[in-house]
């Protein structure tokens, strides 16, 4: 993929080039390396955990066992942090979270207007939409319009609630269970779970319908 | 600070553009400025908030035509500069250096001690509530209104909800509060509270806002009973 189809509409903008900001990381890595601040296997490492390992199939994870479970839903809701931490999952940029459920009368959306908090241990690094001003500034004025550019149509008679993560607590959303799910298996309920959905400008919906 | 970042209700920045996928990484050098962003922590070139408030000094122009591990390298040199880690010309002649060689890489060192430093911190995090011994001054339910006044450094308390009034909804107890911690003044841990806002209150009745609430974390310096 050429960098051309990757960059979003902020990036064709910038003032420097792909070019030059890798030479500007690379002169700042060099100089880190030879102080003896930075590994390049730590780098290998780092990147390969949020490439590879924390993503958003563990939030997807984490609500399909909320589908399934009762028990662990409440203690969920009750306290995210500790029922993540049950899972094995929890830590950087999310040492506090907060789960929120979606329900026929509430839909909840998630955003930071002031830089890009999100909750990393569940959903990994935020795609570029999420960090973009378009998204940080409208999503806590015209909500409803930018869940409708996601293909979400929310009647008014739903209420709305957004959350600006502006402390370090984190925040995401537990969608509901579509129909027509009944004896679904965990790994296959996990599926439908979208990035989206777990930030709230999405829903999830069965294959079909 | 007033600047661009705190982007909160501002118009005239465009739909969201949303591919599908994308990768992780848009560019090779993210992988790096990703993992410098701790590691310079470790040598204590910055905390947390300190470096929200250096992506904070970005020109505003740039601020908006800037990827997003553009801001954190602004924020990086920023701080390391004033750390005695990077010297402004040298950073810049080896800017020049790798952007006429391309090919050539950063030099190799392997840290193992930092991979095991780094997979304690993914996995544990960082901790920023602190106990006090003042008791907190509000509690779930009451009504609060957000203070007005203009910033000039760094500060969570987001424009859109400045003299606005909204409901307290959870009482955290205290955190490290960003104010002073960013400006170096000190972690002065203070009472950190949820706080709703009906649209309408922050808005008024505008097209969409029916039946919507915004809620906020804010620090208790920031509210004024209303």
């Amino acid at each position: 993929m050429s960098v051309d189809q990757k960059i979003q509409p902020v990036e064709g903008l910038s003032m420097h080039s792909d070019a030059e900001l890798a030479a500007r990381a690379k002169a700042m890595e060099a100089i880190l390396v030879e102080k003896g601040l930075i590994g390049s296997d730590a780098i290998d490492y780092m990147s390969s955990v949020y490439e590879n390992e924390v993503g958003p199939q563990i939030g997807a994870s984490i609500v399909a066992k909320a589908w399934t479970d009762p028990e662990f839903k409440e203690r969920l809701l009750a306290d995210a942090t500790k029922a993540c931490q049950e899972l094995g999952f929890g830590g950087m940029q999310g040492e506090e979270m907060t789960v929120l459920e979606n329900t026929p009368d509430v839909h909840h959306l998630v955003v930071c207007t002031l830089c890009s908090c999100y909750p990393w241990p569940v959903l990994g690094l935020p795609p570029n939409w999420y960090k973009y001003p378009a998204y940080r500034s409208r999503a806590v004025r015209d909500p409803r319009g930018v869940m409708e550019e996601f293909g979400l149509d929310l009647p008014d008679s739903v209420e709305v609630r957004v959350w600006d993560s502006s402390a370090e607590l984190r925040y995401w959303v537990l969608p509901m269970r579509p129909a027509g799910t009944d004896g679904w298996t965990e790994e296959q309920l996990a599926e439908l779970v979208t990035r989206d959905a777990l930030i709230g400008v999405g829903d999830v919906t069965r294959p079909g319908v | 600070m007033d600047g661009i970042h705190d982007l909160g209700g501002k118009h005239g920045h465009g739909p969201v553009v949303h591919p599908p996928s994308e990768p992780v990484f848009g560019s090779d050098w993210e992988r790096s400025v990703l993992t410098m962003f701790p590691a310079m922590a470790m040598a204590g070139a910055f905390n947390l908030d300190a470096f929200r408030s250096g992506m904070e000094q970005i020109p505003a122009a740039e601020y908006l035509t800037s990827r997003y591990y553009e801001h954190w390298m602004h924020s990086m040199v920023l701080h390391g500069t004033a750390a005695g880690i990077f010297d402004r010309e040298d950073l810049a002649a080896r800017t020049r250096h790798y952007l006429e060689h391309p090919e050539e890489e950063a030099p190799k060192a392997s840290k193992p001690e930092q991979v095991e430093a780094l997979a304690g911190l993914i996995a544990h995090g960082d901790d920023y509530r602190r106990e006090v011994d003042a008791a907190p001054r509000y509690a779930v339910g009451d009504t609060v209104r957000v203070l007005a006044d203009a910033s000039t450094t760094h500060t969570r308390r987001a424009g859109y909800v400045r003299g606005h009034v909204g409901v307290v909804t959870h009482a955290h107890g205290a955190y490290v509060y960003p104010d002073t911690h960013a400006t170096g003044e000190g972690e002065n841990p203070e009472h950190l509270y949820t706080v709703r806002f009906t649209a309408e209150e922050l808005w008024g009745a505008e097209a969409g806002s029916a039946n919507t609430v915004v809620h906020i974390d804010l620090w208790e310096p920031y509210l004024t009973t209303a």
